[in-house]
């Protein structure tokens, strides 16, 4: 099958024509205001049911459909997550919600099961249909069965490295969307219910607990009936778990691009607004730079710093050149101490007095070392000074969740950029 | 009322003529380039023996194809799709689409058995395959008994359902075991399921163990238990359900067998006489506690169990 190109030269330059979305999550509202402000072409949502993340905020219709004016207005678009595997008893009102999704204007959603697909054939014609990652799919052929059935998108599983995907491209015509960054399952997706026998809470219906991140122990054992068993660890070991460290494609993006892939998934939906902020707007600049120039692109070090700035374990790019061995997991560190923690979104600046207003979201005071991101600003480090409340009263510390307070910031900074503090480890 | 076929897995060829004289009328074999977690390994000449035995008892033969294909396998599945159709076997057990899409072109008469086992959780959706040319449906084990039964009462295909041995909970592509001891910088080989040794993990939380090895499909995790409802397979007789499972992975030919027989009697019992099994229950239940390895407890799954989300 001849392969749509890419790129196209320009006045002897060449210029990537075809730029991959990017895909942010959104646990709420806010959060998906900020996934757009700083950058995302797209981000998905969840809705009251049908998704896979019970713990998250989750999003009412009438959330929805603010959720894709607001998206509107920056050209992006909004997916809904409805991912689950259903039992019979999931299957009530199914159909009333696809509707829903698609009178607010929702563009698609993420389906695993083909109850799903096919109500929203049916009932919701207008809605984009994109298979979940939870189908694990690995193979060309597979995905020319759901192009088939009519399936605008698929995502594919977290086991499919780079040359699988150039064969999935070469083969079959439809949009391809990979996760480049996140936590993610170290099974195949949909085939763990580790979480239904450890706590009797149903991982393919959003009950997952992350058993997988818990310790255990290996033994051998003698197949006779004594059950001798060795441990297959000193003292001094590590225990046993099966957790991986997070996926971190950025210095693959070039890759991705050349191979066409249509979208470009970041994982999260329980994650923060900083969280969200700082590596969607790192990604919209590798993207942004590499498309632009990409025979000249090269990474930024400032980029791989931003984005450790945000993470909670360890790195690693996964299935991406190879199956992965020990080093793209982790056993001994649960979890890494971030460098930065988030400390409050700014309301508005004084370009006179240099006084910044912001809503805090973490304790700081005054000496604490920070930093102002944005979209559209260079990261500013400084000191903090003096601190007040709204009324001008002088603060010892900013120590009352979202409340609003006022310092000088020698640099210019706008409304919805985020404030970062270093803390020491 | 309905007779079930009881399927079950055996070790090897030579498990296959014993347990059909046991009482089985289906088994389930195939090799691991193509299934998952196998009772054993049957290469291309013991699916051909395994076949003819089979058919000349009368039982019928199923091979599994069900696992998560990547595209380098793709070449492999039409000339394997090819031998099993020449050789004859009943059905091949699937959960890829690829697997189906090469059914239908290379051996469009052969049936089909749809097995993803976590996925298969409702009758819209065992239909769904139904209607793209599955006979059967093998229901996830996470499933209760209620939602079985209404599963069957609604569906337009088979319905098969594991009613003993164990069950898996997790499959990672990775290879967990020979990451942790590479990790641990210990010179231990992996090796895959051994008759003599078994690797386990630990879970002191909740005091269980649960067995764990690697294969050509990645690592796999089992559960702790191995689940047995000799004593409550009343409701899904009556609802006519299709086929009951019982696995034999990680066992010999003594236990698989005396268990093939007591859920025969079990079953067989019931057809005649319900209240002659009501009375002998217990017996059964008995008699499998007999059998049982003294590090596999028994307990009924997701039978009776409620899961939340």
């Amino acid at each position: 099958m001849e392969q749509q190109s890419v790129t196209s030269t320009i006045k002897g330059k060449r210029v990537i024509t075809k730029k991959p979305e990017l895909l942010a999550p959104a646990g709420n509202l806010e959060k998906l205001k900020v996934a757009v402000h700083y950058g995302a072409d797209a981000v998905f949502i969840g809705g009251r049911d049908f998704g896979l993340r019970s713990n998250a905020d989750n999003f009412s219709t009438e959330e929805m459909a603010e959720g894709v004016a607001f998206a509107a207005k920056y050209g992006s678009h909004i997916y809904v997550t409805t991912n689950i595997f259903a039992h019979n008893e999931n299957m009530d009102g199914l159909g009333e919600y696809l509707q829903d999704l698609e009178r607010v204007g929702v563009k698609g959603i993420i389906v695993a099961d083909p109850l799903i697909i096919e109500t929203c054939k049916q009932v919701a014609p207008k809605l984009e249909v994109h298979l979940s990652t939870q189908q694990s799919l690995s193979n060309w052929q597979a995905i020319n069965f759901w192009k088939q059935e009519g399936l605008d998108r698929v995502v594919l599983a977290r086991e499919v490295g780079l040359e699988e995907m150039l064969e999935m491209k070469r083969n079959v015509d439809i949009e391809i969307e990979t996760f480049i960054h996140g936590a993610m399952c170290i099974s195949y997706s949909g085939r763990c219910v580790l979480s239904n026998h450890m706590t009797a809470r149903d991982s393919n219906r959003g009950g997952c607990c992350q058993s997988c991140r818990w310790d255990y122990f290996l033994y051998e054992e003698t197949n006779t009936s004594s059950n001798q068993e060795t441990a297959l660890f000193d003292q001094e070991d590590a225990p046993f778990a099966m957790s991986p460290k997070d996926l971190n494609l950025i210095e693959a993006i070039p890759k991705l691009v050349e191979a066409g892939i249509d979208s470009l998934k970041v994982e999260g939906r329980m994650k923060s607004i900083h969280y969200v902020a700082t590596v969607v707007s790192v990604y919209r600049k590798v993207i942004d730079a590499y498309c632009a120039d990409p025979d000249h692109f090269e990474i930024d070090p400032e980029w791989l710093r931003e984005l450790a700035k945000c993470a909670n374990r360890p790195t690693a790019p996964a299935f991406f050149e190879n199956t992965p061995g020990h080093e793209e997991q982790m056993f001994r560190t649960h979890s890494q101490k971030t460098t930065f923690d988030f400390a409050g979104v700014v309301l508005g600046y004084d370009e006179e007095t240099k006084i910044v207003t912001l809503q805090q979201r973490n304790h700081f005071r005054p000496g604490d070392r920070i930093e102002f991101f944005g979209p559209e600003i260079e990261n500013y480090m400084q000191v903090v000074g003096e601190i007040w409340d709204e009324d001008g009263k002088e603060l010892d510390a900013a120590r009352h969740p979202l409340q609003i307070v006022r310092f000088k910031v020698e640099k210019p900074v706008n409304p919805d950029n985020m404030m970062r503090k270093e803390v020491q480890s | 009322m309905k007779k079930p076929e009881l399927l079950v897995t055996p070790t090897c060829v030579e498990d296959i003529s014993p347990l059909i004289e046991a009482g089985a009328t289906a088994i389930m074999i195939g090799e691991e380039t193509f299934g998952l977690r196998l009772a054993g390994e049957f290469n291309r000449q013991a699916v051909e023996q395994s076949t003819a035995i089979a058919h000349e008892k009368g039982a019928k033969i199923y091979v599994a194809m069900n696992a998560l294909f990547h595209n380098e396998s793709l070449p492999l599945l039409p000339d394997y799709i090819q031998f099993l159709d020449r050789v004859g076997v009943d059905a091949i057990v699937f959960g890829d689409p690829a697997v189906l899409m090469n059914v239908k072109e290379h051996a469009p008469n052969m049936k089909l058995h749809w097995n993803t086992e976590t996925t298969a959780t409702n009758w819209y959706t065992a239909n769904y395959w139904g209607r793209k040319g599955s006979t059967r449906a093998v229901l996830a084990r996470e499933l209760n008994m209620d939602a079985i039964v209404e599963i069957k009462e609604e569906a337009e295909v088979e319905i098969e359902v594991q009613v003993h041995g164990m069950t898996c909970m997790f499959q990672s592509k990775r290879m967990l075991v020979g990451n942790y001891m590479a990790f641990q910088g210990k010179d231990l080989k992996v090796q895959g399921r051994s008759k003599d040794k078994s690797l386990i993990l630990h879970d002191p939380e909740r005091d269980a163990k649960y067995p764990i090895w690697e294969d050509k499909n990645g690592t796999h995790i089992m559960s702790p238990k191995d689940m047995c409802i000799i004593d409550e397979l009343e409701e899904m007789l009556d609802a006519g359900v299709d086929a009951f499972k019982i696995d034999g992975i990680q066992k010999d030919l003594p236990y698989i067998k005396k268990m093939t027989e007591l859920y025969r009697q079990a079953i067989d019992l019931y057809l005649i006489n319900p209240s002659d099994y009501e009375e002998k229950k217990e017996y059964f239940l008995a008699e499998v506690k007999k059998a049982q390895p003294s590090n596999r407890g028994l307990d009924t799954g997701f039978f009776f169990k409620e899961t939340v989300y």
